[in-house]
């Protein structure tokens, strides 16, 4: 676990004082990965950087499992360092070694043995999908490829923690995908805890669990993914929120009086989904029961994330009112919240 | 006897002493490689310290960057010349001689290893911050990242400076030859210049040329085999 502790970091510069990291108090349980959000300038890259030391707080204590980090210095340091991977927006790979030597660098700094390297960095290009690239320079791959060496190296080590600094944002959206996608099948498979620092509310829907909102040096929200994604609080939360889950939502509304126009009959429903329900097949569900419905799906955003789904789907159901009665009665039972746009009968 | 001033002179290829030339094409090589493995592991540790005290602020890095950059930039400005004279007491100390190759080699390494100290901390400073933060973010410690980091991350900087360096030592080498360091430049002077044989002062001219030349194209070729910044 790590934990913050009234963490400030202060910086004097000749002109003015500048304060990045402001009273932060923070919980990131073991095993789960937690997303820092904020624009850029938040301080989330120096929050990321006190967890091993790279910046050391002006006030404030930061403990992983217990022990207080910024008080170890020189040799105890770079031990525990060797246990906190970190991988970074720019790679920040060696242009003058191959990505085995790449991946292979902190096992020579830990002063491993040559077979012991090699079998290390053979398991690890297998986990990140770059067999047969392994004799390669960093200058003969593409972005992804890049991240994977880095992602490869910072686990090197078998560490507890793997830090990302804006891992993903110098990649293209395909690429990201794929990155994000690796870092959830480590995350499962070694249970490493993870803090992933980001300006792309989309990364953190796609992977925490966790998550904190920084603006100029403070927490300004934190919580399940899933809470605040559905009951944002502070404006800047809100705004994060708005851009990632809902960006056509007056589309929408657009899309759904169009359609009351163009289709007098029928019910029209909207599905709001936030959390596991989202998972079952609630549609086809109602469908095999009731087969006399019918249905059309008006318009509808589903997003995933690590606690489930969320998005809304929109629904025409045609058939005889009683049966339609029944069929949101089910809906209902199913824990989907149902919100009756237009009733059958009414026109 | 021919006009020494003709410009036939030059090519009178019957004044070379061919046994001399070859004697002094090996001084020059010699002095000059001995002087360039010193230069390079010198200009190599003042880089580094160079490298490693420069925006620091506790009181020893600040003495140690001042301190070095004093020396760095006195003996840089010093023209050669000059500077071969001043150290002779010195000389004569380390080498027990004025006279001969080895008495040209302090201060070609004096005067060379500064200047060269300042092309390997540029070749430092030009490795992104962000490779450097993250050897430390791995528990590097300082020697690990000067060794493993620093050293070759900048080698293509490091070895075309070297080079470059290395061509003015060539260039030091005939200076120090004129004041009795023997070598091509000893030869041009004495069995050429003060001889009136200009066929000699010719060929010592040209296998400097071909020394410089051969130079070069070994310190190009070595950057070009081990710059993998670009896709080949």
């Amino acid at each position: 676990m790590i934990e913050f502790k009234n963490v400030s970091k202060i910086y004097h510069t000749r002109e003015n004082t500048i304060t990045a990291v402001d009273q932060v108090s923070l919980k990131i349980e073991a095993g789960e990965i937690f997303g820092i959000v904020g624009y850029s300038g938040a301080g989330k890259s120096t929050l990321v950087r006190l967890i091993n030391n790279l910046e050391k707080p002006t006030s404030g204590e930061v403990l992983i499992d217990g022990d207080n980090i910024t008080e170890l210095s020189g040799k105890a340091l770079r031990q525990r360092r060797q246990n906190i991977g970190m991988i970074f927006q720019h790679f920040n790979l060696l242009w003058s070694r191959t990505v085995r030597d790449n991946i292979e660098f902190p096992l020579e700094l830990k002063g491993l043995s040559k077979a012991e390297r090699q079998q290390k960095a053979d398991e690890l290009i297998d986990l990140v999908g770059l067999k047969g690239r392994e004799t390669a320079y960093p200058s003969e791959l593409s972005g992804g490829q890049k991240q994977r060496v880095g992602i490869a190296r910072a686990l090197a080590n078998d560490p507890e923690i793997l830090l990302c600094d804006e891992a993903t944002s110098a990649l293209d959206p395909a690429t990201t995908e794929e990155v994000l996608e690796l870092l959830l099948q480590i995350n499962k498979r070694l249970h490493i805890t993870m803090v992933v620092i980001t300006h792309e509310m989309h990364v953190v829907r796609k992977i925490c669990q966790h998550m904190a909102v920084m603006d100029a040096g403070a927490i300004v929200e934190q919580g399940a993914v899933l809470d605040v994604f559905r009951h944002p609080q502070a404006d800047l939360t809100k705004e994060f929120v708005q851009d990632e889950v809902n960006p056509e939502t007056e589309e929408t509304e657009t899309v759904v009086s169009e359609l009351l126009a163009q289709v007098p009959d029928g019910l029209i429903l909207k599905l709001t989904f936030h959390g596991e329900q989202a998972k079952l097949p609630i549609i086809s569900e109602m469908l095999k029961r009731f087969p006399a419905i019918e249905l059309n799906i008006i318009e509808g955003n589903i997003h995933q994330t690590q606690g489930g789904a969320l998005g809304n789907l929109y629904l025409q159901l045609i058939g005889e009112k009683p049966l339609l009665d029944e069929g949101v009665h089910f809906l209902n039972q199913m824990h989907v919240d149902t919100e009756v746009i237009r009733s059958a009968g009414s026109k | 006897m021919q006009d020494p001033n003709s410009f036939a002179s030059y090519f009178n290829f019957s004044q070379v002493n061919w046994h001399d030339l070859m004697t002094a094409t090996w001084d020059t090589v010699w002095m000059t490689l001995l002087s360039v493995i010193f230069v390079f592991i010198l200009g190599i540790v003042l880089g580094l310290l160079l490298f490693e005290t420069t925006g620091k602020h506790s009181f020893w890095a600040v003495l140690l960057n001042k301190l070095t950059a004093i020396f760095v930039n006195v003996f840089r400005s010093i023209p050669f010349i000059i500077l071969i004279v001043l150290l002779i007491p010195i000389t004569k100390k380390i080498t027990g001689t004025i006279i001969g190759p080895k008495a040209a080699i302090p201060s070609l390494i004096i005067s060379a290893a500064p200047f060269y100290a300042r092309l390997v901390e540029i070749g430092f400073h030009e490795i992104e911050a962000g490779v450097i933060e993250a050897a430390e973010a791995m528990g590097a410690s300082k020697l690990q990242i000067m060794w493993k980091v620093l050293i070759p991350e900048s080698m293509p900087a490091i070895i075309s400076g070297i080079t470059v360096t290395g061509i003015s030592l060539i260039g030091y080498t005939a200076m120090a030859g004129v004041i009795g360091a023997g070598g091509l430049g000893n030869l041009a002077y004495q069995d050429g210049f003060q001889a009136n044989q200009n066929a000699v002062t010719l060929t010592a001219t040209i296998v400097i040329l071909i020394i410089v030349f051969i130079f070069q194209a070994i310190g190009d070729l070595v950057v070009r085999k081990i710059d993998k910044r670009s896709i080949a």
